[in-house]
């Protein structure tokens, strides 16, 4: 059962900000709670003050330019993010993996924010952002800073977010001319959180060789893994079988997963290796075709 | 704990209650105005019996603050029929039977009205994916596809 907390609504973020100045060693901050009131429930997670920003409507946005690409609030909702057009048509690996994201309901009310910030290394969001080199604005009532999203993330459910910042922004610059990006997880119940999942991108230049690549692991580890060794496989080489699955090994070899009642520690490697000589696969010629 | 009011309208209706802040939505719908239809499952965001529609979106009522739903029109089963009339969606229900245990009946009608709300002819695709959230141990969901077909082809008119 969920343990007492004080509830604070706050109407503005500079409201939110300096609540969460005022409280930041015992306060958590909920926005749709999807994953928060879970974890509330089973008595993992005890605060003396709950924060809600769910009802603030400054953070509700997709803003986009041509120069700087999506600009996404931190209360935007999972739905509205994979019923944009614009995003469909600009960065469509984002709806796609939204549209497998827990079930509408969920998507309805849990926010963007919520879901990078709670932290779960099986989320699908954070990968797939990663490898679009997307960045996450913090802020706290005196200062705020912009990070790489690859740099958010620091242990298991642990993220680089102080006691008195709040994420106030996800920043995805323009995809590239010639890149795509792939995201696949792998589960047993379509839409259920990924045992593992990969997501690739790649840019291609002219004449086929591969430019530029990320590999991005979820479930992998305690956080959202790069495969680096996969990525420096795949740059400068031209697209073939055997590279597929040397990169494919090496993601294999770059992931940590654990074992547990969902798969073992070998069925994730292999599922790795499998998914990213796919994503790779995948992400490459539709970048070959754009 | 203290409790603290709050204002909460349930199928157009308002009410004032005196609840604490960790209540969730489907506590209060259920023990503290007395509403049953919605119905308490896993209470981990995983079955959808207990779906409501918050401003006609479809939500999981075990996994939402009472207080985040303030100030929103939330709509239970009960609030589907009109007049004492069941509303398309329902019979739509009853003749194609829709279900058997009827365990998870009141958080399927109420992912099937938000789908039909939002898309009005979905296909077969887009009905198995908007009841993508709710889980139905009996009827392997053909009968609540074909009952959410019938209703879309406007078979069903309200009454």
């Amino acid at each position: 059962m969920i343990h007492d907390f004080t509830y604070l609504k706050p109407g503005t973020l500079q409201e939110a900000l300096s609540m969460l100045s005022e409280h930041k060693d015992e306060c958590k901050i909920i926005c749709g709670g999807q994953s928060l009131l879970i974890v509330m429930r089973q008595g993992l997670l005890v605060t003396d003050y709950l924060i809600d920003i769910k009802g603030l409507k400054e953070l509700s946005y997709i803003n986009y330019s041509e120069n700087e690409g999506f600009k996404i609030g931190a209360t935007t909702t999972h739905r509205m993010i994979e019923t944009s057009k614009l995003i469909e048509q600009k960065c469509p690996v984002l709806v796609a993996v939204e549209k497998r994201l827990a079930s509408i309901q969920v998507r309805n009310w849990g926010s963007i924010a919520g879901n990078l910030a709670h932290g779960d290394s099986s989320g699908d969001l954070a990968p797939t952002l990663i490898a679009l080199d997307a960045k996450i604005k913090l802020a706290s009532s005196k200062r705020s800073r912009i990070i790489p999203l690859e740099k958010f993330y620091t242990g298991l459910f642990e993220t680089a977010l102080e006691k008195d910042e709040l994420v106030v922004e996800v920043q995805i610059p323009l995809v590239r001319p010639k890149t795509a990006v792939a995201y696949k997880k792998f589960n047993l119940i379509e839409n259920d959180q990924a045992i593992v999942g990969v997501a690739a991108a790649v840019t291609v230049e002219n004449g086929g060789t591969c430019k530029e690549a990320r590999v991005v692991l979820s479930n992998a580890g305690v956080i959202p893994i790069r495969a680096r060794s996969a990525e420096m496989a795949l740059i400068g080489k031209k697209l073939a079988g055997p590279l597929l699955v040397k990169a494919g090994e090496a993601a294999s070899g770059d992931a940590d997963p654990v074992s547990d009642i969902h798969a073992s520690e070998d069925y994730r490697r292999h599922l790795i290796k499998v998914l990213t000589e796919r994503m790779v696969k995948q992400a490459w010629g539709q970048a070959s075709h754009s | 704990m203290e409790k603290q009011l709050l204002k909460l309208t349930v199928n157009n209706q308002g009410y004032e209650l005196y609840v604490s802040p960790k209540a969730l939505l489907v506590e209060v719908i259920r023990d503290h105005i007395g509403l049953t239809g919605t119905k308490r499952g896993c209470e981990t965001v995983s079955c959808g019996v207990c779906t409501v529609m918050i401003d006609d979106m479809a939500v999981k009522s075990c996994s939402i603050l009472a207080v985040q739903a303030e100030g929103r029109h939330v709509t239970t089963v009960e609030g589907l029929e009109k007049n004492g009339k069941l509303a398309p969606i329902q019979r739509a229900f009853l003749d194609h039977g829709s279900y058997q245990c009827g365990f998870c009946t009141a958080g399927m009608l109420m992912s099937c009205e938000a789908l039909l709300k939002e898309n009005p002819t979905p296909t077969k695709e887009e009905i198995r994916e908007g009841i993508e959230g709710n889980i139905c141990r009996c009827t392997g969901y053909n009968s609540i596809v074909r009952a959410v077909e019938a209703s879309a082809k406007g078979n069903y008119k309200e009454e």
